[in-house]
């Protein structure tokens, strides 16, 4: 047998606990509040109207609907942020079944960040309220929008597959990956347009900043009713497979030491 | 540095030994473990930051004491025999238990394994304590590799064995560890392994129920699963096993017959 097919026949026995470890992580997320799945929907709703207030009143960018250019940049976004962050604790937060059992590692770092992508389609949800109250017009090229989804789902794979790996031998990741992120969402057009920066740095994020591109392509979709740029999908495309490559590299490297770490 | 000269050593002596091996009962073994060498770092304080990594980088401090928790152990165990491994503290048992489970990989050596494990090191290892017991079956019995519809299918059982059905929609951090180790025995025990690993998980439990671990167990052997079992009591490992290995400071001191090895291994403690 090969070794693919060896990994796929590990990767198809172990797909049940993949499947329960998601629903783990979904089931408890809501277990015990009043009004459950519910929240997945309300609490963007609500980040959405806070950063409205502030940012069409404080700074007023003229952008034309603004509250639907606002949810599209923080759902991608919160989610990378969201599901690289509890990928990084996925080794050693499971460290004591890790001990007793053989289990492949990296299922639960997929899990995690699997977890995090259905609480995002949930979050659909909330904008889909958005773009009816503002009225954005529904076009064929829509149906693009989950292949947008899956590009940074895999980006997301990756980046937390590194994560997890590193935080296993140095415990400090952790903070300089928070600052880290403080510093991506300002150099992420969630709340600005692009054009306002200084063309140097403009042409960096376009450049180095890979949700740059997947928000770019969903935006195009939703509030120009056209289908995005070729060289801007293929760009996003190939970003996703770099993490994920440069991260189950890194992980597969590591992973035989992870035991004497965690 | 005398432990790397020491491992050069032993690597010559591994090569020397692989050639003209025979390999034509290689399908007789369910567990055949070569030369297996398991390798810890002991270094006196344990780097787990970046912060200190990088100081102790620039001072020229990092260090690595390596520490061969198992050195050249090789033992065969042939389908349906029932292994007990016997040894003091810290001579390496678990070690090597985790090693054939596959939670450890060897330093050198080969470790190769024939058919499905249930490892019994911990019952319940897989619990989350907030979710039931309900949950819970099906969580652990998918880390174990099985699926949603033989869970199903076997609920009832694992239910009935543990004896546990009026506390089903508990979560299960609300257990005693007595109960918790009941049910995890019943998920792991509930298909026929081929191979049955058991690390002193039966202390715990009232004594009805080692019984009805025992009586479990003894019918597994009966219908051929081959058992690897660790425990301090002589007189235990004596009445469930054929075979015996003695790890003393993790190389093999013994092995063979239970009886041989258990006199032994009982004389050199007196």
């Amino acid at each position: 047998m090969t070794i693919t097919a060896k990994r796929m026949e590990v990767f198809r026995r172990y797909w049940p606990l993949l499947e329960q470890l998601v629903m783990k992580d979904i089931k408890l997320k809501y277990r015990r509040s009043f009004l459950g799945y519910l929240w997945s929907i309300l609490n963007p709703l609500m980040i959405m109207g806070i950063m409205m207030l502030i940012f069409s009143n404080m700074f007023r960018f003229d952008i034309e609907n603004y509250p639907v250019y606002l949810i599209i940049g923080q759902t991608i976004y919160n989610f990378v942020s969201e599901s690289t962050n509890q990928a990084m604790w996925s080794i050693t937060g499971n460290a004591a079944l890790m001990k007793k059992t053989y289990v492949p590692k990296y299922i639960f770092t997929l899990s995690r960040i699997t977890s995090s992508f259905v609480n995002m389609v949930f979050a659909l949800g909330a904008m889909l309220i958005v773009f009816l109250i503002c009225q954005v017009r529904f076009t064929i090229f829509m149906l693009f929008i989950p292949a947008i989804l899956v590009q940074v789902y895999v980006f997301a794979l990756g980046l937390g597959l590194f994560l997890a790996q590193g935080t296993v031998f140095f415990r400090d990741i952790q903070y300089i990956y928070s600052a880290f992120l403080t510093a991506w969402m300002y150099a992420t057009p969630i709340f600005y347009p692009i054009s306002q920066l200084p063309e140097g740095l403009a042409w960096l994020i376009k450049h180095v900043n890979p949700l740059y591109s997947y928000i770019t392509q969903f935006r195009t979709i939703v509030l120009e009713a056209s289908f995005p740029d070729g060289r801007l999908i293929l760009y996003g495309m190939a970003m996703s497979l770099l993490m994920l490559g440069v991260g189950s590299w890194a992980f597969m490297k590591t992973q035989d030491k992870f035991i004497l770490y965690i | 540095m005398a432990a790397n000269e020491q491992q050069q050593r032993f690597e010559k002596r591994l090569k020397k030994r692989d050639i003209g091996e025979g390999m034509s009962e290689k399908e007789n073994y369910a567990v055949r473990v070569e030369h297996a060498v398991v390798r810890f770092n002991m270094a006196s304080e344990r780097i787990d930051n970046l912060k200190e990594y990088f100081v102790k980088l620039l001072k020229g401090e990092l260090m690595f004491k390596e520490f061969l928790a198992l050195q050249d152990v090789s033992f065969q165990v042939k389908k349906g025999e029932a292994w007990g491994i016997i040894g003091t503290n810290g001579s390496g048992k678990s070690t090597l238990l985790k090693l054939i489970c596959g939670i450890l990989k060897p330093y050198k050596g080969k470790v190769e394994i024939q058919g499905s494990i249930a490892p019994l090191i911990e019952l319940g290892a897989g619990f989350d304590g907030d979710l039931t017991a309900r949950e819970n079956i099906y969580l652990n019995g998918a880390v174990l590799g099985y699926n949603k519809y033989f869970m199903q299918e076997h609920f009832d059982e694992i239910v009935d064995f543990a004896e546990l059905w009026n506390f089903l929609d508990m979560p299960i951090k609300n257990y005693s560890s007595g109960m918790a180790a009941r049910l995890g025995f019943a998920i792991a025990t509930v298909v026929r392994p081929d191979i049955l690993i058991c690390d002193e998980v039966l202390a715990v439990g009232d004594y009805a129920f080692q019984q009805k671990c025992e009586r479990r167990m003894s019918e597994m052997r009966d219908r051929g699963t081959t058992l690897l079992y660790v425990s301090h009591s002589i007189d235990s490992v004596k009445s469930v096993c054929d075979h015996a290995l003695w790890l003393d400071h993790g190389t093999v001191r013994m092995k063979g017959d239970v009886e041989r090895v258990g006199d032994a291994y009982m004389e050199m403690l007196r």
